[in-house]
């Protein structure tokens, strides 16, 4: 089955700037693919180039098997729901679901049939009639959404969906537009800077740094197995262990990323279990999250972060304090940030 | 949600138009541009350009035909007695015209920008839009109307027993006159009516563009109203005022009809520009003519530039 | 500043205000006036009588009035509509990605409003002269048109200035092509500014006279009609009746426009 975006060395320049700089990707076909990386990665530029808003300089993009470079926005079987929503604000939501049918010559009570299902889809179904400056942020979105479902694309590009949104509705949508995936079996693909929103909802993410790809993978292996010093500051927070600290502590003479909820917070002069690796430090600051406490512990000139579970740890500041981390969670890192 | 949908309606010529213009971004906006650029580019600078080619001709006394070689005889006619005091008398009234646009139309921009609100705010707006654009002609002639001998102004001196006022205005040398409609005092008044609302925008516009946080920080440092006047509002008026100056000074020194209408017979460069290519057929001295407010304005466009004034326009 | 600002502004400020209105305003009112006055030789104040007969004698009594108000309309229509096709291309081609030259072509479609109209029409009609073009209404409309398509560009930037780019993107995502894109998204956007620039562009060039007079030859627009009048003067009256047409006709258009555009206005040192 061939992939639903394939993109092949592409890369895109404006004036010196290379925005993206020779991505090779493969998405396949039915996933929930997330872009992710910090603003001028080259994330949007890569979201721009399958939309076909951006024509690539290098390289070669199919999509679904067929070459995409040359063809307009309009030919391609994609549809994008876009950062700001860029709903047509001379236009009902009504209208503005029913505008991709309507270019394409579909008549008016079919249209209107299938908007109203779009919109229901998106729990907005009385919502037809509205002006667009009548709708909320979050209403807005869905619109948008919906829009760009009712024409089934292939592909459905998002470009930071979510960021406009506070955090009580973004956690929504994030449940929503993983169902709504699942239900249709569209190849999804959104930008994003948050990557704890990458991290839930998509199948497989790619991390961009400076128009590269730096690591592709489930969720759970970038997470876990960062390859480079960007992705482990990136993805998650991360200690970042120099070569010196990690050969001493139970680690290969190399750099090395440390989660801090794999690291526990025990009183000094602890018992060190066997395979695990400790450090003895005093408590900086300890910052109290909800569910979770965040503490950081100075150690022999390194500042370690622990986050523990709340109420599980009774310290206070400047208390004396033993570290101790299983050793297998220590994981070197050999790409280059 | 059903399936396919019907067939997309592409194909056809403007859709590969359309193709085309947006593989090519550049040419787009290069089709888009030509045409109204021709008409400016070779419609106008053309014929701009061909006026001032003629001002390097000369007009031939004798057979009263134009010699079409290069020569600097026509400008220098400009240096002769009468043609300079056409100039000077043309730039001294855009000066005493502009200056007392400024004066009038500060407090009127002043209260439109700080203290009007709401429906008080817009019909300040169409008070002033509704001169500024009804008729140039309905304008001067209402003048000529008002500055009558037997006209509003006579009654109303006659009612206030000020009649010596205006007969004492009319009696001074160089600016006045039989009556005040054959006076450069009457010229002068025009002038200001006229080109007034062009004044009183752009300094409303500056004015509005001062924070309100401007004038509280000033308040705050310690100054009284009248010295956040002077120190703050003023200098940040003064791009605005500088833009209003641009369209009264320009507009004076090219107006030929309010000098005809109201005034006394004495000529300004936009009359002298206008008789000089009638009758007498003298292209390259009108040519040269209108030269002398292209330069001018060119330096107070290029000084004014330098203040500022263009951000507010 | 609370909403009664308008109660505590001070007098300072408030009557040479309101002084300087009038001021704007009553010269204006007297047209008004003096197209009921009896008197018919002279601007005697007061007018020693009131009558309507001056509208009957303009409507039916003066047939020199009709011919130059028909070339008005219809110079002021063509020139307008010249005026909303190029004036819309350049404001569309400048309001695109940036590229070689673009501020100098701004200032270009600025010179025609800020340079005196003596000099448009000098210039035109030298170069009738010399390309041997003989006056007629298209060379009255070319001038018109000129300094019209400045007016439409003005609006019609302005607007394009606040067209988010990413609607057209959307646009065509969804499957229209660049003529569809205009037809359905972007016209709607700028049509109004459009309108606004054309109503403009209408009254301009039914006031115009400066530029008229050296593009017209014998031809008469309406205001080369009051010029006319107004320095060999045959029924003054009558003038003032025109005059008072001129008002309502150009008045009208200008209230549309900005009714049309007045959404588009933002000050940050005086609204709070």
């Amino acid at each position: 089955m061939s992939p639903a975006v394939r993109f092949q060395n592409v890369s895109r320049r404006f004036g010196a700037v290379r925005a993206v700089d020779g991505v090779t990707l493969d998405i396949a076909q039915g996933e929930f693919f997330a872009l992710l990386g910090p603003s001028g990665s080259g994330k949007t530029t890569c979201l721009r180039l399958i939309a076909g808003f951006e024509q690539p300089d290098e390289g070669h993009i199919e999509i679904f098997g067929e070459t995409a470079e040359g063809v307009p926005p309009y030919k391609r079987d994609v549809n994008t729901v876009f950062q700001d929503y860029a709903l047509f604000p001379h236009m009902t939501a009504g209208e503005n679901v029913a505008y991709g049918l309507m270019i394409k010559g579909v008549g008016r009570a079919e249209r209107e049939a299938k908007a109203r299902d779009a919109l229901a889809m998106v729990k907005l179904a009385d919502y037809g009639e509205r002006r667009t400056a009548q709708l909320s942020g979050g209403q807005r979105q869905r619109v948008a959404l919906a829009r760009a479902l009712v024409n089934n694309p292939k592909v459905l590009l998002l470009d930071e969906p979510l960021g406009a949104l506070d955090l009580k509705l973004r956690e929504q949508m994030q449940e929503e537009l993983k169902v709504l995936q699942k239900d249709l079996g569209i190849t999804f693909v959104f930008v994003t800077h948050d990557q704890g929103e990458a991290l839930s909802m998509a199948n497989r993410v790619a991390i961009f740094n400076n128009g590269k790809i730096v690591q592709v993978g489930a969720p759970a292996d970038v997470y876990e197995r960062p390859c480079s010093r960007f992705v482990a500051d990136f993805v998650g927070s991360s200690n970042v262990l120099s070569p010196e600290f990690a050969a001493t502590h139970g680690g290969s003479a190399a750099w090395t990323s440390l989660r801090p909820e794999k690291i526990g917070v025990h009183r000094a002069n602890a018992l060190v279990p066997a395979v695990h690796a400790s450090a003895d430090g005093v408590i900086q600051t300890i910052g109290y999250q909800g569910a979770v406490t965040r503490i950081s512990v100075m150690t022999g000139g390194t500042r370690l972060i622990a986050t523990v579970p709340a109420g599980s740890a009774a310290f206070k500041e400047a208390d004396a304090v033993t570290l101790i981390w299983p050793k297998s969670a220590m994981m070197v890192m050999d790409g280059d940030a | 949600m059903s399936a396919i949908l019907a067939s997309k309606r592409h194909g056809g010529l403007l859709t590969a138009v359309s193709d085309m213009l947006i593989a090519r971004p550049k040419l787009f906006t290069l089709l888009l541009l030509l045409p109204p650029l021709c008409w400016i580019g070779v419609v106008y600078i053309g014929s701009l350009f061909a006026l001032l080619l003629q001002s390097f001709y000369i007009l031939d006394d004798f057979t009263g035909l134009i010699v079409r070689e290069f020569t600097l005889a026509t400008y220098a006619q400009l240096f002769e007695t009468a043609n300079l005091q056409i100039i000077l008398r043309t730039v001294v009234m855009a000066v005493l015209v502009t200056l007392a646009c400024a004066i009038i139309a500060f407090p009127i921009a002043y209260y439109a920008a700080r203290y009007a609100r709401g429906w008080t705010k817009a019909l300040f707006y169409l008070a002033v839009m509704m001169p500024l654009w009804s008729s140039y002609l309905v304008k001067v002639y209402a003048w000529k109307l008002i500055l009558a001998k037997e006209g509003i102004l006579t009654w109303i001196a006659g009612g206030l027993h000020l009649t010596w006022l205006i007969d004492g205005l009319l009696a001074l040398p160089v600016i006045g006159g039989p009556s005040l409609s054959f006076s450069y005092i009457g010229t002068f008044l025009v002038f200001v009516y006229i080109w007034l609302p062009f004044m009183i925008l752009p300094i409303q516009a500056a004015l509005e563009r001062v924070p309100a946080t401007y004038i509280e920080a000033s308040a705050d440092l310690g100054a009284n109203p009248g010295q956040t006047f002077r120190n703050v509002i003023l200098p940040l008026a003064l791009p605005g005022i500088i833009a209003g100056s641009i369209f009264t000074f320009s507009l004076t020194l090219g107006d030929y009809i309010v000098p005809q209408i109201v005034g006394n017979s004495r000529l300004f460069i936009g009359q002298a520009v206008y008789t000089l290519q009638g009758t007498a057929g003298n292209i390259p001295l009108a040519a040269a003519f209108t030269v002398v407010p292209m330069l001018i304005m060119g330096v107070y466009l290029w000084t004014a530039k330098r203040m500022g004034a263009f951000d507010v326009l | 500043m609370s909403s009664d600002a308008n109660a505590r502004t001070p007098l300072g400020v408030k009557i040479p205000a309101i002084a300087g209105l009038l001021f704007l305003h009553l010269p204006l009112a007297l047209i008004f006036l003096y197209a009921f006055t009896t008197e018919e030789k002279s601007f005697q104040f007061p007018p020693p009588g009131f009558t309507l007969d001056w509208f009957h004698v303009a409507w039916s009594g003066r047939p020199d009035i009709w011919p130059p108000l028909y070339l008005s309309l219809k110079v002021a229509a063509i020139a307008t509509g010249l005026a909303l096709i190029f004036g819309t291309l350049a404001a569309a081609a400048l309001s695109r990605a940036k590229f070689f030259g673009r501020e100098t072509i701004s200032l270009l479609f600025i010179l025609p409003i800020a340079l005196p109209g003596i000099i448009t029409g000098i210039s035109l009609r030298s170069a009738f002269d010399i390309m041997g073009i003989d006056f007629s209404v298209w060379t009255i409309v070319l001038g018109h048109a000129t300094f019209c398509i400045v007016v439409v560009f003005n609006n019609a930037v302005a607007r394009f200035r606040r067209l988010p780019g990413n609607l057209i993107e959307a646009s065509m995502d969804l499957g229209a092509d660049g003529f569809q894109t205009f037809r359905h998204v972007v016209l709607p956007q700028i049509g109004s500014a459009l309108l606004a620039g054309g109503m403009l562009a209408f009254a301009l060039s039914f006031d115009e006279v400066i530029v008229t007079t050296f593009t017209s030859g014998q031809q008469s627009t309406l205001p080369i009609w009051m010029l006319g009048e107004l320095i060999r003067p045959r029924q003054r009256p009558v003038t003032n009746v025109v005059a008072v047409f001129v008002i309502l006709v150009t008045l009208l258009p200008i209230l549309a426009a900005y009714y049309l555009t007045r959404d588009g206005e933002h000050t940050s040192g005086s609204s709070k």
